[in-house]
């Protein structure tokens, strides 16, 4: 049974539409990461989930009962869901332990004396109970909140945007202890993010949007490997973009023919080849190699980054600039003269989706 | 692995409680804003009913001199207070001289005076028996016929009285703008060798024209609202008039059309100083704030500079409430006995009570607008914060008659079928009193509590409401706690400004039931200038707590951000 279920939401606001017919699941303990670029309308959607925004269109189920329709809805506080906020939402007034015991008014007496010391000791704020949230730092704060959603143990945690108010290193700590939390938790959990890599490290599935709706859903290895279209290649990752004709059913290459992935012969295709789909051998090699996914180039720049090196390229057929991701720290230098073999599992070929490009 | 498209349809199970969307805060909101639109459309509704002889009689007999005194009043009085308001906002923030930092506040307290209070020690002071003119007699040996003093029960005098009071609305916002507009342009315009006093006239009074309109307006309002100042100093105005036809000639509703003429001098104030705006409030294109390097005066200059600021607080506050210390030395001994004590805890009593309801619909307004945003709500505070700009004898006019209307069609119900007559229920009772407060003061409190709550951002809605807080708790333990401090300003705001209230309570109050204001009104009024003093003088100490407030919020904020706690 699926936590979280989301049939057909479509949200607008003052006229203009901001989610345009979603259907999203979470499944029980499953941790979903909702991607997409600032705008796309994946918050809207994590606040009809949690019933701050008024349902349009659409159904919205927590496990089996129905909780939003159109013209009716149970609101927020009656739906046991937690949010954690971008601001995270501490409240100023009160204690760390105040702020986590915040949701359990009601709850039997034992539970509301117990639950806010295991909370913390769960996220590793134990000693910060007698705290006010002012005094913690971004992280800190972070890990309150994170103790204070899931304090009256909800069916499912929602995070919008958790980790963009901390800085990078500390982003990745912190991203490491919730994920643990969550695990531990069990919780099934729904994350917003505009992150790609977040997405990726922490999704067991991830839902893409754009434009109000979901473009791909999957786990992170199949939206990396076999992204639907263009957008979704170059949202996971940098990629080398270039542009192609079909011609005899296969698009022609520097790099020999690829295959024209369902587009119209004759139609102008995008090519999209990641920078580590590009290696690099020795000259020679590219002296007597014809076609066959390897070509021959000159390097432009090099810049190593430690666990790999990114190497400008270019292409001695068409004078292409190209970029290469190679692993370690010892490419050829700058002015060498290479040869570019290509990874066709890292190539993909879509339609062109705008005429004029 | 789940897909959407896998979704199976299904129905809720078990009961699943939804909740109507039509919610009790947006009735709420709409009912206090509707309770509190009563007296303006009642009276404005006034002008549609036939007054016939009444009316005629007024319009040939009085209503030329009252719209000719009432447009003096507020020419003389916007005059007065835009030069003394500008003059002595430019001086402190633009220049430096001995005394500069201390006028920066002081210039405020004449705001604790009341204009009814200026007006009787004014009088007092000025009159022909009164120190000023007995003094002088002594001194040069003359006679009643040897001398020419200006008449301060006049015209003049009472523009006088109320732009000494008054200025510090205008000095208040002015001073915001200039302090606001300083580094951005006052610099480029000294750098590109404009003259202080060029720059001033062509930059820094154009850029404040918006924030100068708006404290004359506010000024204006004051002085239009005036009934205790004009009555003593024998000008006959609108307020005064409204007072004469209520209870002198006993004709509610030609008090009620001359309380609607009234409210088309509001209305024209507040069109006028739109139009004064130009429709838009200039944007600043720097954000910068710093200390701005000061004109430094000397000599010559700076006792004139000193003297342009030490006047009005001299006008304004320490001679009238110097004159009401040494009163109050006099008589105190005699007046302050248990029925003071008992003015005072009426006075102290409404002021709380007022206070407190009007934070509460406050509250509730501005809680209501939070959650949901749009028109209806929109309109609904606007509407209940439209008091302030209505004289409080309009408001008791338009309080009492649809009061007296209730009561009368319930007590010809009650004699009808059970024979009993239930007389007067709420007319001349202490509720028509204290709404008559919360219409005229209700401004006040939304204003800050709205502020206040636009601080607390809507993320701390969300995680009190996904925690399991409905939206009445929300605003109990989260909202109420965090703005708790701006809640008790609001209410002391409005404490204050009733503890001065003075024609809605003449008019208002239970027969017997006095307060502080009334009675150094009616004390004043006999002549017993003295006696009034104590009263007079209370009234006063109240009115410093918000100056302090207010300058506490000055010293604390940063320029141009307190703007609206005025």
């Amino acid at each position: 049974m699926d936590a979280l279920t989301l049939e057909n939401i479509s949200h607008s606001y003052n006229g203009s539409p901001a989610v345009d017919g979603v259907d999203l699941t979470v499944g029980e303990g499953e941790l979903v990461c909702l991607l997409g670029p600032s705008g796309c309308g994946k918050t809207t959607v994590l606040r009809i989930a949690a019933g701050l925004e008024e349902l349009q269109r659409g159904r919205v189920f927590i496990g089996q009962s129905e909780v939003a329709r159109p013209g009716a809805s149970v609101p927020p506080e009656g739906r046991g869901v937690g949010l954690v906020f971008q601001d995270y939402a501490l409240f100023p007034h009160l204690t760390v332990a105040e702020n986590v015991a915040f949701g359990l008014k009601g709850r039997p007496a034992v539970e509301r004396q117990d639950t806010p010391g295991e909370m913390l000791d769960m996220v590793g704020m134990a000693g910060y109970a007698k705290r006010y949230p002012h005094t913690l730092s971004g992280g800190e704060q972070q890990r309150v909140a994170l103790a204070r959603a899931l304090a009256p143990r909800p069916r499912l945690l929602l995070l919008d945007e958790p980790y963009s108010g901390l800085d990078i290193r500390l982003r990745d700590q912190v991203r490491d202890e919730t994920l643990r939390v969550l695990r531990m938790a069990g919780i099934s959990t729904l994350i917003v993010t505009h992150d790609p890599e977040e997405a990726m490290y922490m999704g067991d599935r991830i839902a893409v949007m754009r434009g109000g709706r979901i473009l791909q859903q999957g786990g992170p290895a199949e939206l990396y490997g076999a992204p639907v279209n263009a957008f979704i290649a170059k949202f996971l990752s940098d990629v080398n973009a270039m542009h192609g004709t079909v011609e005899g059913g296969v698009v022609p290459s520097t790099f020999g023919c690829l295959g024209a992935n369902g587009a119209d012969e004759g139609a102008r295709v995008d090519i999209l080849i990641r920078p580590e789909a590009l290696s690099l051998g020795d000259s020679e090699t590219a002296k007597t190699a014809t076609g066959g996914g390897s070509a021959a180039a000159t390097i432009v720049a090099v810049h190593p980054l430690g666990h790999s090196t990114i190497v400008d390229l270019r292409m001695d057929a068409d004078g292409t600039e190209l970029r290469a991701r190679v692993p370690g720290m010892s490419p050829p230098a700058a002015g060498s003269r290479v040869s570019v073999a290509l990874d066709g599992s890292h190539t993909f070929v879509f339609p062109c989706a705008d005429p004029t490009s | 692995m789940p897909n959407a498209s896998s979704t199976v349809h299904r129905a809720a199970v078990g009961p699943v409680t939804f909740r109507a969307r039509l919610d009790g805060w947006t009735l709420t909101a709409v009912v206090i804003a509707t309770l509190v639109a009563i007296p303006v459309v009642v009276v404005m509704a006034s002008v549609l009913v036939p007054a016939g002889e009444v009316w005629r009689h007024l319009a040939d007999t009085v209503l030329t001199g009252y719209v000719v005194n009432t447009l003096v009043l507020m020419l003389g009085v916007g005059a007065g207070t835009l030069v003394i308001g500008i003059a002595s906002a430019w001086l402190v923030t633009m220049c430096q001289f001995p005394g500069r930092a201390v006028f920066e506040w002081a210039l405020l307290l004449p705001l604790a005076v009341p204009t009814y209070a200026i007006a009787f020690t004014y009088g007092g002071l000025f009159e022909f028996a009164g120190p000023v003119q007995t003094g002088l007699r002594e001194a040069f040996g003359w006679d009643r016929s040897d001398y020419w003093f200006p008449e301060v029960r006049s015209l003049g005098g009472a523009i006088l009285v109320m732009s000494v009071v008054l200025y510090p609305y205008v000095y208040l916002l002015a001073r915001a703008a200039f302090l606001e507009q300083s580094v951005c342009v006052i610099e480029v315009s000294r750098t590109l060798g404009r003259e202080p006093w060029r720059g001033f006239m062509e930059i820094a009074l154009p850029l404040a024209r918006p924030a100068i309109a708006g404290g004359v307006a506010l000024a204006l309002m004051e002085a239009l609202s005036d009934f205790g100042a004009v009555q003593y100093l024998a000008v006959a105005t609108f307020t005064t008039g409204i007072f004469r036809t209520w209870f002198g000639l006993g004709e509610p509703i030609a008090a009620a059309q001359l309380s609607a003429v009234l409210l088309l001098f509001v209305l024209a104030l507040i069109v006028l100083e739109r139009a004064m705006r130009g429709g838009r409030k200039f944007h600043h294109t720097s954000r910068r704030y710093r200390a701005l390097p000061r004109y430094e005066l000397s000599g010559g200059r700076a006792l004139v500079a000193f003297l342009i600021c030490f006047a009005p607080i001299f006008l304004g506050f320490l001679l009238p409430g110097g004159q009401l210390v040494a009163w109050t030395a006099e008589t105190a001994h005699k007046v302050v006995n248990l029925d003071f004590l008992v003015l005072a805890g009426n006075s102290v009593m409404l002021a709380a009570v007022a206070a407190t309801i009007a934070v509460g619909a406050a509250l509730l307004l501005a809680y209501g607008q939070r959650l949901k945003p749009g028109p209806v709500l929109g309109i609904a505070a606007r509407v209940a914060s439209m008091g302030y700009a209505v004289p409080g004898a309009v408001i008791a006019v338009g309080v009492l008659l649809p009061f007296a209307w209730l009561d009368n069609q319930v007590d010809g119900l009650m004699r009808s079928t059970f024979g009993v007559s239930t007389g007067l229920i709420l007319s001349g009772t202490l509720v028509a009193l204290v709404f008559g407060y919360l219409v005229r003061f209700l401004a006040i409190s939304f204003n800050t509590v709205e502020a206040s709550l636009g601080k607390v951002t809507p993320t701390m809605d969300g995680a009190a409401r996904t925690l399991g807080l409905g939206a009445g708790a929300t605003l109990r333990r989260v909202h109420v706690p965090i703005v708790s401090g701006s809640l008790l300003t609001a209410a002391l705001l409005v404490f204050v400004d009733v503890m001065k209230e003075l024609p809605a309570t003449l008019i208002m109050r239970p027969f017997n039931f006095n307060t502080l204001a009334v009675r150094a009104f009616e004390l004043a009024e006999d002549e017993q200038l003295a006696e009034s003093a104590p009263a007079a003088l209370s009234i006063v100490g109240v009115g410093i707590v918000p100056v302090i407030l207010l300058t506490v919020a000055i010293a604390r904020s940063r320029p141009g951000h307190w703007s609206d706690l005025g």
